[in-house]
């Protein structure tokens, strides 16, 4: 099953995952950086968005795997 | 060997790279050589995946302290005494920084500003329409929406943003003289260290005063305070005018996307990526030697990426050259990528969006006063832009 893999300490709250996905990102309130709120992409429209954020995540913060 | 060919900083089309760029693009397999206006030889790269490269990897840096650092016209960078801000910094210092100030722009932070940034923008719509015509958008509209919203975040008195406008956009202008760049930077640095010192004592519930009260040193605020007043002010003005130009000049399209508020941000990627209007913040220089797609760059050298370039990439963007404004494509690099992707970018969205939103509602029969091909476009900047944009509506006179 695809997961979303967040790597904390590469994040620099570009914000660009929230506006790819909002139902499946969030930022923290203090520092900016990325929650993931559905690791687990649902179906196949969601595993896309869930690729796009991968990709125009600036700082490689993100990541999918099997 | 023979001195590299000029970079091209003015453009002869508004909507095109320059061909001389492309060029590197499409038939040098996307790296070259270019003699900047400081006289200095750079690297260039024009292909949208070696830029993301170059934005993602620590051998390129931000430095500007660092001699081999691109500059684009003679003369040294002025510093206002100020210590190296975001921009400037490398990792890991930069992460620090980054993430004290980062969430003040998250896109829910964002959301939460809308209500006042719509009053703003109504604000100046009236005042225009109260006003004679033809007007200036870009005096009444596009330059103080996002100069206020800038000055209200960080806490700046609304009396001093004349103050501000006039000296933020001499530091932007190419053809400003190093002197006047100089007193023009010590002048804001001044007045920023005696606000910043005000809010010290008991700090106020604003951008500034949030980042003293987590015990932020005054002086690393007082260089992010000079940072976000320039790069917050005249780049969203400038996407302002270059946008509704555009728009006009499209009228079925811009019906479509008015039918549709789901069609306003995606239409707002494209005008980013199409104007790419701050292409020459992207420089670096490498610290290890580098190897692009074969090409090996030595340590010490300045290199600049041609985001311009790489943002009607053929092969990135089916169709490059035409603007598509339901497009959707997100992975343009007009807000930089890499760990300085640009920090204002979802408080830039908000307000292009509010604005696109709420003017061609508000005026249905605005339209431009001076042909679109022969307004005076910012050739001699930093940031691309228009200096002027004469709108009128109403009846024809
Ligand atoms: C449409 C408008 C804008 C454009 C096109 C733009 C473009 C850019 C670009 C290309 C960079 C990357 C520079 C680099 O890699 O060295 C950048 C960085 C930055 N921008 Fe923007 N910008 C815009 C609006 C804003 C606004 C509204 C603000 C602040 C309120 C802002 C604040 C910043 C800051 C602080 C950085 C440095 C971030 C870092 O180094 O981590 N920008 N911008
Ligand atoms: S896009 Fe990347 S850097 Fe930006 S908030 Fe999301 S995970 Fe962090």
């Amino acid at each position: 099953m695809t997961r979303i893999v967040a790597e904390l300490d590469r994040c620099i709250g570009a914000g660009q995952c929230v506006l790819a996905d909002p139902g499946a990102f969030d930022q923290r309130e203090d520092d900016g950086t990325v929650v993931v709120l559905e690791e687990h992409p649902a179906d196949d429209t969601a595993v896309q968005r869930a690729r796009t954020a991968v990709d125009t995540c600036p700082s490689r913060t993100l990541s999918l795997v099997e | 060997m023979a001195t590299p060919p000029a970079l091209q900083t003015a453009r002869h089309c508004p909507y095109a790279p320059p061909q001389e760029h492309t060029r590197i693009r499409d038939a040098d397999g996307g790296v070259g050589r270019v003699t900047l206006g400081s006289g200095q030889e750079a690297w260039v790269l024009s292909r949208l995946d070696q830029i993301r490269t170059m934005l993602t990897d620590a051998r390129f840096s931000s430095d500007r302290q660092d001699p081999n650092f691109p500059r684009f016209s003679p003369g040294g960078r002025p510093t206002g005494g100020m210590r190296p801000s975001l921009i400037e910094l490398d990792p890991p210092a930069h992460g620090a920084a980054r993430r004290a100030v980062v969430g003040e722009f998250t896109v829910r932070r964002m959301a939460d500003l809308r209500p006042r940034i719509q009053e703003i923008v109504d604000e100046h719509i009236d005042a225009m329409l109260a006003g004679p015509r033809p007007a200036d958008l870009v005096r009444d509209l596009a330059l103080p929406v996002p100069s206020l919203v800038i000055c209200e975040q960080l806490g700046v008195p609304y009396a001093d943003h004349d103050f501000f406008q006039v000296r933020s956009a001499a530091v932007l202008r190419r053809d400003t003289s190093a002197e006047d760049r100089d007193r023009v930077v010590h002048e804001l640095v001044g007045y920023l260290k005696d606000l910043i010192a005000s809010k010290a004592e008991d700090p106020p519930d604003d951008l500034l005063g949030r980042q003293l009260a987590q015990g932020r040193d005054p002086e690393d605020v007082l260089s992010l305070a000079f940072l976000l007043l320039i790069a917050g002010h005249e780049t969203t003005a400038n996407m302002i005018s270059l946008g509704v130009v555009t728009l006009l000049e499209r009228p079925d399209e811009l019906a479509r996307m008015l039918e549709d508020p789901e069609r306003t941000l995606p239409a707002i990627e494209e005008l980013l990526r199409v104007y790419t209007i701050a292409e020459f913040a992207n420089a670096r220089v490498t610290t290890e030697d580098v190897e692009i797609d074969g090409v090996v760059i030595p340590a010490g050298e300045p290199v600049v990426a041609l985001s311009n370039a790489a943002n009607h990439d053929p092969s990135a963007f089916p169709d490059a050259e035409r603007i598509q404004l339901d497009r959707g494509a997100r992975n343009h690099v007009a807000f930089g990528f890499g760990i300085h992707q640009c920090l204002g970018q979802n408080l830039a969205r908000m307000e292009l969006q509010v604005v696109f939103d709420t003017l061609f509602r508000r005026v249905p029969t605005l339209r431009l006063a001076t042909p679109a091909d022969e307004l005076p476009y910012k050739d001699d900047a930093f940031i691309y832009g228009i200096h002027e944009l004469p709108v009128t509506w109403g009846e024809a006179a």
